[in-house]
């Protein structure tokens, strides 16, 4: 059997008192894409954030990209992993260049990938502007292509159509499949299962923090 | 981590396993070239130290001789220790800018492109320490005017300076780490920082009495970079605890 890139197995999360995720089983194979809905505040970007490797279980066994998340293994796969979230996880001071140029510059990427990638999702004519003053779908697509430039492993989406316009509706299914064309792995959570089924394998409902499948 | 970590083959979904490249970081060095590079950056943007913080303290230097009056001998005495006050009240605030820490979505964001956490601070130490060096060079000048102090060996306040700036800008960053950690009000840094930053406004005083007196400060010069030295490793072995998610 191949090594799953996500493997939960009766996990919970506590946020200081408060029980966010109970029993959640959840398995991602390579190359598979995995759709996660549910009402807002069941615990999908919780979920996310655990497999993230930014929270850690409060019971069960979890493992991402082979890293035991109860462990400091998860420092190690952290630079494989990309999450794309509801908050823009851009500095507003820099310009969306320079936002590409300072992650290459902590990964230690000098191939001029950072500037490609910028044009790739549409934003050339926009790389000089700073961040603070663009549309929070020009923040979504810049992520996007800072996703292109680090190639992860593990690509996790929170709201993935969230600010997109329709033009950009299909920058998506590429991104995600780029990542599983390399042998990786998405988890896409949406609030519009419509938008996604595309190109998802199965999709998973997260109800009150527990997960079923809603199709096989 | 070794060079290559086993990931499943993608596309036919069979039992095959494949090796892919793990993804490299950039080292120590060039990661705290990066975060003090944005962190001066967003600076040069906002101007929040060069256009508020830095009059604000021109501001308190001169506040003082209005104060008590023209009495030369008194502000003479007194000019020295004012100016590291205002030093070490305002440095705080220069520590307390907003690209001095990483909060929310960008701080997971750092942690996910593999950044070291020690780096991190390290690079935003050096940002803040450059901020305060550049507020101290500012502000000496209006204080010389001001209070006339009467001082040997100027030349002694080069690494005065430069080890005060260093011991500050590690306690702020540091204490701005403890906030965003904590998810406190930055209200708490002074709070922080001002109990923790006495050994070094001691020294620095004490420093330059000595100096108006014409006597050696090496001794005090070696507290200052002892405090540094503390701080330093403080600093080092609570970054991992306080970038992490305290859940």
């Amino acid at each position: 059997m191949p090594t799953p890139l996500v493997e939960l197995t009766g996990v919970g999360v506590r946020l200081g008192n408060t029980p966010v995720l109970a029993g959640v089983s959840l398995s991602l194979a390579a190359g598979e894409v995995v759709g996660l809905v549910g009402a807002n505040g069941s615990g999908k970007t919780t979920l996310l954030r655990l497999v993230a490797t930014l929270l850690r279980p409060s019971a069960g066994q979890a493992r991402v990209l082979g890293a035991d998340l109860g462990s400091e293994e998860r420092y190690q796969v952290r630079p494989r992993i990309a999450l794309i979230g509801h908050q823009p996880a851009l500095y507003a001071e820099l310009s969306l260049q320079e936002n590409s140029d300072f992650a290459a510059a902590i990964r230690g990427i000098h191939n001029g990938r950072a500037a490609e990638v910028i044009d790739l999702v549409g934003l050339a004519g926009a790389r000089h502007r700073l961040a603070g003053a663009c549309s929070h779908g020009m923040l979504r697509r810049a992520e996007f292509a800072r996703a292109l430039l680090l190639e992860p492993d593990l690509l996790l989406l929170d709201e993935a159509h969230a600010g997109l316009d329709p033009s950009a509706a299909g920058l998506v299914e590429t991104v995600v499949r780029t990542v599983t064309a390399r042998g990786g792995g998405a988890i896409v959570v949406s609030h519009e299962p419509n938008r996604i089924g595309a190109f998802v394998d199965r999709t998973e409902l997260l109800d009150d923090g527990k997960l079923e499948a809603l199709r096989p | 981590m070794s060079e290559t970590t086993p990931v499943s083959q993608a596309s036919n979904r069979s039992a095959v396993t494949i090796t892919y490249p793990s993804r490299p970081v950039a080292s120590f060095s060039d990661q705290v070239k990066a975060i003090a590079r944005k962190d001066l950056t967003a600076e040069f943007r906002t101007r929040e130290v060069l256009a508020v913080t830095i009059p604000f303290g021109a501001v308190a230097l001169l506040l003082v001789p209005l104060a008590v009056g023209t009495d030369t001998p008194l502000l003479q005495r007194i000019g020295t220790g004012m100016f590291w006050v205002v030093v070490a009240v305002f440095g705080v605030m220069v520590g307390m800018r907003r690209s001095g820490s990483d909060e929310g979505a960008p701080a997971d964001a750092l942690l996910l492109l593999g950044s070291d956490p020690a780096a991190v601070m390290t690079g935003h130490t050096l940002a803040t320490t450059g901020l305060l060096l550049v507020f101290e060079l500012l502000l000496l000048p209006v204080s010389i005017a001001l209070y006339q102090p009467r001082i040997r060996g100027w030349w002694w306040l080069v690494p005065l300076l430069v080890l005060v700036a260093i011991g500050l800008g590690q306690l702020a960053t540091l204490a701005g780490a403890v906030t965003a950690s904590a998810s406190v009000s930055t209200a708490l840094v002074p709070l922080l920082v001002i109990p923790l930053a006495v050994p070094l406004l001691l020294a620095a005083s004490q420093s330059m009495e000595r100096l108006r007196q014409g006597s050696s400060i090496i001794g005090w010069l070696a507290v200052l970079l002892s405090t540094n030295l503390l701080l330093a490793i403080t600093s080092v072995l609570a970054a991992r605890p306080l970038r992490e998610s305290p859940q």
